[in-house]
């Protein structure tokens, strides 16, 4: 069962600029993922919560307590720009 | 043609843990920026969240409060945009199992009782902060962006609303109420200026008795109930002039413009699938089990609305118990004291929203000294006539201020009144041969002038006669029955 793929849309959603080229290749490859996620789908039943994991690990949770947090200055210098403890990025709503 | 609104409101509130929501970083919102971080909340590789467990009981507490079912096994979800305060380029939130579903919230509005669905409410983390600067510091026209990510990761609680919203002042009354129920579970600060609370709406018009819903549009950065009520207001009235005008209304996010009064267009909304929600393969799923929400549901408070009906139940008007209901706890408590102690509930009232709330905003100071039972003794020494309504306030005050009970005060101030019919007869006879015009005219009917005649009494007297027994003697005396 084919899936129509607007791959323009998802290359826009993910902030991706593909050649003409690449979208052709995307396509074809998200189009195999995507045939055989809509075979899952297909399967008799409701899916089980947690069935994504797998692990058979639930409802694991921590204590409300505080831990060190990291240093500033340290994880700034990672940042290509901060001043005055911020980081600093370009203006959010461009145009 | 007549239109109805269709409002929904979406509220956020920020949980008041000590620790985020999936990392152990201080939740302190005086913090400088960027101190509380660490690779979970800003979103580094290989970073590994892990669920609050405050944070879940606080969820919970809101679901069972808006009469929500509570799931046991909900799931993580990510919703997948850009935008710089998400360091990690996903929120993680819940889509389609969240942790509380259909409740309701009832609301009170002109005397008439409504009842509000709750669709869901889920949990979700907060993003950074961001501060636009550059030309006016407006959004349109910043320069750069400067983002502190103490925020990001706060424990965050998604309530919405079904549409059942009809009217402004509707969705006032909701968020009123909401905030009121949050701000009594003590799972949030619930400040709306501090933005521990806030409120979204989204509004769509139809024709009146249609049941089709028209296209949404919705509404960011009301700060206050105030500015709520005006900006759907003012969509709604937006929304009428623009179909009658024959245009089309957009589906759209609106940003409300205090100053300007209108809400003005932000960005085309994206729609559901636009964000790609998918499990998050790093949190395992959530597990409520019913004992646990048992033991939330014995741990609740008393909520408003339960509140106001025991105050009614009381005696107490419909207005003056959803006043004393919205009173700070430390009014409520005293009144429930006093009660309990066996005044009156109006007198308690009375006492409590005037003149102790008053001595508390004036000194800024809790009425430490004050206890029920006091306030209880101080009604019973008026309603028993030893003090005056006047003295008693000065009694009151000396119980605030540390003197004792209240009859103790009474005497020390000297307070008490005179109602020993032969102690005050002296005095009343003193004043009334002291004005002969006065009595004549009494006597011929004048009857403003006993007013004046036990007012000079309670001069002579400094005051503590007891007016009541003033009046009947000067009457006595001059033989007038009134």
């Amino acid at each position: 069962m084919p899936v129509d793929i607007d791959i323009a849309h998802v290359a826009r959603l993910a902030r991706l600029e593909l050649t003409p080229e690449e979208m052709e290749t995307y396509r074809s490859q998200l189009g195999v993922i995507l045939e055989h996620a809509a075979r899952v789908q297909a399967l008799e039943g409701e899916p089980e919560v947690g069935s994504v994991h797998g692990l058979g690990i639930e409802g694991v949770f921590r204590d409300d307590e505080v831990a060190a947090s990291l240093d500033r200055d340290e994880v700034l210098a990672a940042a290509p720009e901060s001043r005055d403890g911020f980081f600093v990025v370009p203006p959010a709503l461009e145009q | 043609m007549s239109w109805e609104a269709v409002i929904g409101i979406e509220t956020h509130v920020e949980l008041s843990t000590r620790s985020k929501m999936f990392c152990g970083c201080a939740v302190d919102f005086g913090a400088e920026p960027n101190t509380n971080i660490c690779p979970v909340c800003l979103g580094l590789p290989g970073a590994l969240p892990v669920p609050n467990r405050k944070a879940i009981e606080g969820i919970v507490a809101i679901g069972l409060a808006l009469n929500c079912e509570i799931t046991e096994r909900s799931v993580f979800h990510r919703k997948n945009y850009f935008y710089a305060d998400l360091p990690k380029n996903y929120q993680v939130s819940q889509f389609d199992v969240p942790v509380c579903r259909d409740g309701y919230l009832e609301i009170e509005l002109d005397g008439e009782t409504r009842r509000i669905g709750i669709e869901r409410a889920h949990m979700e983390e907060d993003t950074g902060k961001s501060t636009h600067v550059g030309d006016g510091g407006r959004i349109h026209s910043a320069s750069e962006t400067l983002l502190d990510f103490n925020r990001s990761g706060v424990p965050l609680v998604e309530i919405v609303s079904r549409p059942d919203i009809r009217s402004a002042a509707e969705a006032r009354a909701y968020a009123q109420e909401l905030r009121a129920i949050v701000a009594e579970l003590g799972v949030s600060d619930a400040r709306l200026e501090e933005g521990s609370i806030r409120f979204d709406a989204n509004i769509s018009i139809r024709p009146a008795g249609s049941d089709t819903l028209g296209t949404k549009v919705e509404i960011k950065n009301m700060n206050s109930f105030r500015s709520l009520e005006r900006a759907v207001d003012y969509e709604i009235r937006r929304q009428i002039a623009a179909v009658e005008a024959g245009q089309q209304i957009v589906q759209e996010t609106r940003h409300w413009n205090e100053e300007a009064g209108e809400t003005q267009s932000m960005r085309t909304k994206e729609g559901s699938s636009d964000y790609r929600y998918f499990a998050d393969p790093d949190l395992v799923p959530l597990v409520v089990p019913p004992s646990w929400v048992e033991e939330i549901r014995a741990s609740l408070p008393e909520l408003p609305e339960a509140r106001r009906k025991r105050y009614a139940t009381l005696g107490l008007h419909p207005k003056a118990a959803a006043m004393l209901s919205s009173s700070a706890r430390t009014i409520r408590h005293l009144f429930d004291e006093t009660v309990a102690a066996g005044a009156p509930a109006l007198a308690a009232f009375n006492w409590l929203t005037g003149e102790v709330t008053a001595w508390m905003r004036r000194t800024d100071t809790e009425p430490a000294e004050l206890t029920g039972e006091r306030l209880a003794a101080l009604i019973a020494l008026v309603d028993e006539g030893v003090v005056s309504a006047t003295a008693a306030k000065e009694v009151l005050e000396g119980v605030l201020a540390g003197e004792g009970e209240p009859r103790q005060v009474a005497e020390a101030r000297d307070l008490v009144q005179v109602s020993d019919r032969g102690a005050l007869e002296g005095a009343v006879r003193r004043v009334l041969d002291a004005d002969p015009d006065a009595v004549e005219r009494l006597r011929s009917g004048e009857e403003k002038v006993i007013g004046f005649l036990v007012g000079q009494v309670m001069r002579e007297t400094g005051g503590k006669a007891d007016p009541r027994l003033v009046n009947e003697l000067i009457r006595e005396a001059v033989g007038s029955d009134g």
